[in-house]
């Protein structure tokens, strides 16, 4: 019954996953009028039959901006939580893993990351790129930048999970039986850290979809006209009073759901890997 | 024996530290925008003004000589001055750190609190549903962005701590429910489940020696996710702290409080994590 | 099209103009009411750098500067006349090189140092300090050589500057004096306020100077006041929340959409004065050794080219949806809110996207499937870099994106932080073209000299040229110099048009908007009545007063 029940949950999760991947795809039929389009006769609207979630202010479609985020944000976020969560799983888990000198170093570097200033970095990057780069361009790169830095909280505690691990009876008697280095490694190792790297993962494609708006202030993430999920959450910075726009928030809802979604995808991978 | 694993142990630590100042320092340095001032835009300014005022940006061209100049100095007791503020560095941070210190205190005790509660409820009870519901609860702190929810705070009229505090929630809770979940689905404890025993001996003897050293891992950490935080909740609620400094100096490029504000974040993730490792070990070795 | 708009726009400004009557009525009417006492509160929206007022440069000093600082002239921020303060009188020599002023007598600082022509003559000498380098001394800087002052009495002084300085008394506007005894140094002031707190990061606390030497009409000591309070607070949308909640009395600058969002609820809160000075304005890179390909550099040299583009924006759509019709599209360098030097032969450029399609294929640019190619086969293609943070501006920019695009033109945005821009703009030359505002203090031409002089580093287009690289500059730089040296305003007038005039026809800037000054005042401050000068909702800070209302809800939302 129960697994039932969670077997329920999990469909529920990646049907809405596959709806909001195919209304994106589909996106060309759907708000046929593109993102880009700006109606300046009707700015800041309210939802009409023709702009179901109104107009941005300067009165471009929010459904369609929407759905074209969507495909942007949707795809790239997760791809570079990837990133993250593989650059975690290299240097905490196996820092953790060898011990002793290379864990110590493994961790002086993290801290380091942790402490330094990459909003220069950031800066920096922006500068080498040229100024009529395509907005395609700039987001690829922002996201693989992301992807690069925010590894760093998660191989913090992947260290200390490998580090328990490597003393652990279950490790050690797999030693005394013979397996060793990379097979050690994958095979008892590495199952062993996934709650840490889901929670990475999953924590990651928000955090990405988000820093990715905030980069705009650098002159990096999506440019004008583009749209994505960040620059579409971005309109809530301005809210004085809650209530009065509910529309604004439909962005966020829809990230809520998504972000769930990929959580109870993934939860059930854990509990059975567990 | 102890002593010389603590002088080790110090000794890296401060090779950290400066090598973390000299690095923020570069990074600063090599940035576009260093050396301009929004000033030189004024058109009262003749070409001589502006030339002077071009000039005592770049005191600081040279990063290697500043650094040791900064070193040298700091080896007195003298941090700097603020390019921007005009202002001793070790002023700005005596007159802001208190109240950093107190946001980013109280919202990590909130944080975790909200976060453990939950986790452990989750991990408990095992039922998909409050997962799903706790998941959606996080996910969506998680999705707000951190400036609306700092507007927030403002517009309710509550602490900027909560603030801080609901900014790091969503990430202790994760990785805590996930460490917890993964710990009680141990076979030992789910023995000791099958055999009745109450839910607080499990968690104090069989679940906290499992998890304890990751989630203090994840205490570490958490102290450097809350001075992020700190920095936009500090910015728009016009909280006078460490945060709202590092902002401000970040966007006038001023490389002396950068450089001091990089040293003093390295210092304070460094012996949060070094003391979450600290403890995690004796814990370790209590179960040992 | 374009008498509609104007008689509409002459309609508005009736209508203001009862309206400010009325509440000068009002003011009047209600003079004996007026309270005594209060604090008023409002935000500065960045840190002071500094409290010496010579020193002064940024915004928010310049409010504790004007609120503080005790000025020989004052500039009245309504009538735009200058006004007696300390000098009761002050004469300026033919040659435009002399001022001599005669001082109001029985006046002190506010520790009780007595004022004098001393601490005139002291002010003076070190505001011009070439050391200090100071925005307000180098105003005065027009020719080499030392600044002579004479005291004659202590209650007159005359200034002698080595070149004649053109508007020379209305500079004084900007000119705290210092005391030259004093042992408070610059906290020592002659203005109604004087600092009395500062928390660092937090605020600024002003009490009102007990020695200040002013009365109104029945004879009561100015200001009404007792303090001010200042909050730094950079955000504006924290600010507006702020004001929402009555925490602060008065939004200085405000975005239409929050004048809108009262406007709709409380019409009284808010005021739009008008156009403003300020102007919101984009110019192309023509820096000869500019790192951008040579095509390029020719397309942005070209005045057709310049001019076609500006034909292709649409700023009626700029000033309706982007200002929500609180702007006006521009005419030329001034705005007309400057109503003794704007041109007002000039009208906005109107939106003429087929016009300018014609000038360009007519200066060998032609459409190919909806692009526009230029001679050599290059498709037209550049960046406006805007600074980041500014709302208005990014979204000007992606108006304009999709304006061109229409005469095939692609545009890409791009949005930088303010010291990378500036960068780019003052030192690597390493830009297409930028889309930035104008924030113009003063009326007088000469505050724009730097912006005109083709050898200026502020003559954004192209800075610091060694000789002027084109006719129409070196005319400017000639009219210019003509209208400075000028004591007669009527032959400074005539060439100033010209220079307005050259201004429009080869875009070097193309001018989009004049931004309205919006104001919000709470009910409870009694006397204000905003302007489009700054500081436009306290200019007459000491003449201000506030109700003091029991319950916090006091402006009934």
């Amino acid at each position: 019954m129960r697994i039932l029940r969670r077997n329920f949950w999990r469909n529920l999760a990646c049907a809405i996953l596959l709806a909001v991947v195919g209304v994106s795809v589909a996106a060309n039929w759907l708000a046929p009028g593109g993102y880009a389009k700006q109606y300046r006769e009707a700015t800041d609207a309210g939802p009409t039959r023709q702009h179901w979630l109104g107009t941005d202010e300067i009165g471009r479609d929010r459904f369609a901006r929407v759905l074209y985020g969507t495909r942007i944000s949707l795809l790239l976020a997760p791809a570079a939580a990837l990133l993250s969560t593989l650059m975690a799983a290299l240097v905490g888990g196996l820092g953790g893993y060898l011990g002793g000198r290379w864990a110590r170093g493994a961790m002086a570097v993290t801290d380091l990351f942790l402490s330094l200033p990459w909003l220069f970095l950031l800066i920096t990057v922006r500068a080498l790129m040229p100024l009529n780069v395509s907005p395609l361009a700039s987001v690829l790169v922002t996201f693989l930048i992301l992807g690069l830095l925010g590894w760093t909280s998660a191989a913090r505690v992947l260290c200390s999970t490998a580090g328990s691990l490597r003393e652990s009876d279950f490790v050690r008697q797999a030693r005394a039986s013979g397996i060793r280095g990379t097979r050690l490694f994958w095979i008892h190792v590495l199952p062993n850290l996934k709650p840490v790297l889901y929670a990475q993962f999953w924590i990651s494609i928000p955090a990405f979809i988000l820093s990715e708006a905030n980069l705009g202030i650098l002159g990096l993430g999506v440019a004008e006209p583009m749209p994505s999920w960040g620059s579409l959450l971005k309109e809530l910075e301005g809210l004085v009073s809650v209530g009065e726009e509910p529309w604004k928030f439909v962005p966020l809802l829809l990230l809520v759901v998504v972000v769930t979604s990929f959580q109870l995808v993934l939860s059930k991978q854990e509990e059975v890997s567990a | 024996m102890l002593g010389r694993r603590i002088a080790r142990h110090g000794l890296a630590m401060l090779a950290t530290v400066l090598l973390g100042g000299l690095l923020s320092a570069t990074l600063v340095r090599l940035a576009p925008g260093f050396g301009v001032d929004e000033q030189q835009l004024d058109p009262h300014l003749n070409s001589e003004s502006i030339q002077a005022l071009r000039q005592a940006r770049m005191e600081h061209r040279n990063i290697f000589r500043f650094y040791f100049h900064s070193l040298q100095r700091a080896a007195h007791g003298d941090l700097g001055t603020s390019i921007s503020l005009g202002q001793p560095v070790s002023a700005l941070l005596r007159q802001r750190a208190p109240l950093t210190m107190r946001l980013v205190g109280i919202g990590l005790l909130l944080s975790w609190a909200g976060a453990l509660a939950m986790a452990l409820s989750a991990a408990c009870l095992r039922v998909t549903a409050y997962d799903a519901l706790t998941t959606a609860i996080s996910g969506m702190f998680l999705c707000i962005p951190a400036a609306v929810l700092a507007l927030l705070s403002v517009l309710w009229n509550v602490p900027g701590a909560l603030a801080i505090g609901l900014i790091v929630f969503p990430q202790v809770y994760r990785y805590a429910r996930n460490l917890l979940a993964k710990s009680y689905s141990l076979p030992h404890i789910i023995t000791a489940r099958a055999k009745g025993l109450s839910e607080l001996r499990i968690l104090f003897w069989h679940v906290v020696p499992v998890a304890g050293p990751q989630l203090l891992a994840l205490a570490g950490v958490s102290v450097s996710i809350a001075i992020g935080a700190a920095i936009p909740v500090e910015a728009l609620c016009g909280l006078a702290g460490v945060g709202q400094l590092a902002w401000q100096a970040a966007l006038a490029r001023d490389l002396p409080l950068l450089m001091n504000l990089t040293i003093l974040v390295t210092l304070v993730t460094l012996l949060a994590n070094s003391g979450a490792d600290v403890i995690g070990h004796m814990l370790r070795g209590q179960e040992a | 099209m374009m008498d509609v708009q104007t008689k509409l726009a002459g309609m508005r400004t009736a209508a203001r103009k009862a309206i400010t009557v009325s509440i000068v009525l009002l003011g009047l009417l209600g003079g004996s009411a007026i309270a005594q006492g209060g604090e008023l509160r409002f935000c500065l929206r960045s840190e002071p750098k500094t409290f010496d007022p010579l020193k002064v440069e940024d915004d928010a000093s310049v409010a504790i500067r004007y609120l503080t600082g005790g000025v020989l002239v004052r500039l009245n921020r309504q009538t735009q006349a200058l006004e007696p303060e300390l000098a009761q009188s002050w004469k300026v020599s033919k040659d435009g090189k002399q001022i001599t002023f005669r001082l109001r007598g029985g006046v002190s600082f506010s520790d009780g140092t007595p004022f004098s022509a001393e601490d005139v003559a002291y002010t003076v000498q070190q505001l011009m300090d070439p050391a200090l380098h100071s925005p307000t001394g180098d105003a005065f800087r027009s020719g080499p050589g030392n600044v002579d002052t004479k005291i004659i009495s202590p209650t007159e002084i005359s200034i002698t500057f080595p070149a004649p300085v053109a508007g020379l008394d209305r500079q004084f506007d900007q000119v705290a004096i210092l005391s030259a005894h004093s042992a408070k140094k610059e906290m020592a002031v002659l203005g109604p306020f004087m600092v009395a707190d500062y928390k660092p990061g937090t605020s600024v606390l002003l009490k009102r100077n007990p020695n200040y030497w002013k009365s109104d009409a029945q004879g009561r000591k100015l200001p009404y006041l007792d303090s001010v309070r200042l909050d730094i607070q950079p955000n504006r949308d924290v600010e507006m929340l702020r004001f929402k909640r009555s925490e602060i009395d008065l939004i200085n600058s405000l975005d239409s959409e929050y004048f809108d969002k009262l406007a709709s609820t409380s019409p009284q809160l808010v005021h739009d004065a008008g156009p403003s000075l300020d102007s919101e304005q984009m110019w192309f890179n023509e820096v000869a050794k500019a790192p951008l390909p040579e095509f390029k550099k020719n397309w942005f040299r070209s005045a057709t080219f310049r001019r076609a583009v500006s034909e292709a924006i649409n700023r009626e759509d700029l000033s309706r949806v982007v200002f929500r019709g609180h702007a006006q599209p521009a005419a030329g360098p001034v705005s007309p809110a400057n109503k003794f030097w704007f041109n007002s032969s000039l009208k906005a450029q109107a939106y003429a996207p087929d016009a300018a399609l014609k000038a360009l294929q007519g200066d060998g640019f032609r459409m190919q499937n909806g692009t526009l190619i230029d001679k050599s086969g290059n498709a037209v293609v550049f960046s406006i870099i805007t600074n980041s943070g500014n709302k208005y501006r990014e979204r000007m920019a992606t108006m304009i994106q999709e304006d061109l695009q229409k005469i095939g033109i692609h545009v890409n945005v791009v949005t930088l932080d303010f010291p990378s821009l500036i960068e780019r703009m003052t030192q690597t030359f390493d830009y297409e073209a930028i889309l930035l505002g104008l924030t113009n203090v003063g009326l007088d031409p000469n505050e724009q000299m730097n912006v005109w002089l083709s050898s200026s580093e502020n003559h954004q287009w192209n800075p610091q040229e060694k000789a002027p690289e084109t006719a129409w500059e070196a005319e400017i730089d000639r009219l210019m110099r003509a209208q400075a040296s000028s004591a007669d305003p009527r032959t400074r007038k005539e060439s100033f048009d010209r220079v307005q005039e050259i201004a429009v026809e080869q875009s070097p800037f193309i001018y989009l908007v004049n931004r309205n000054a919006l104001s919000a005042v709470a009910t409870t401050v009694q006397g204000a009545s905003p302007v489009i000068l700054v500081p436009q909702t306290y200019w007459n800070a000491e003449q201000l007063s506030v109700k003091e209302v029991k319950s916090a809800n006091h402006t009934g939302y």
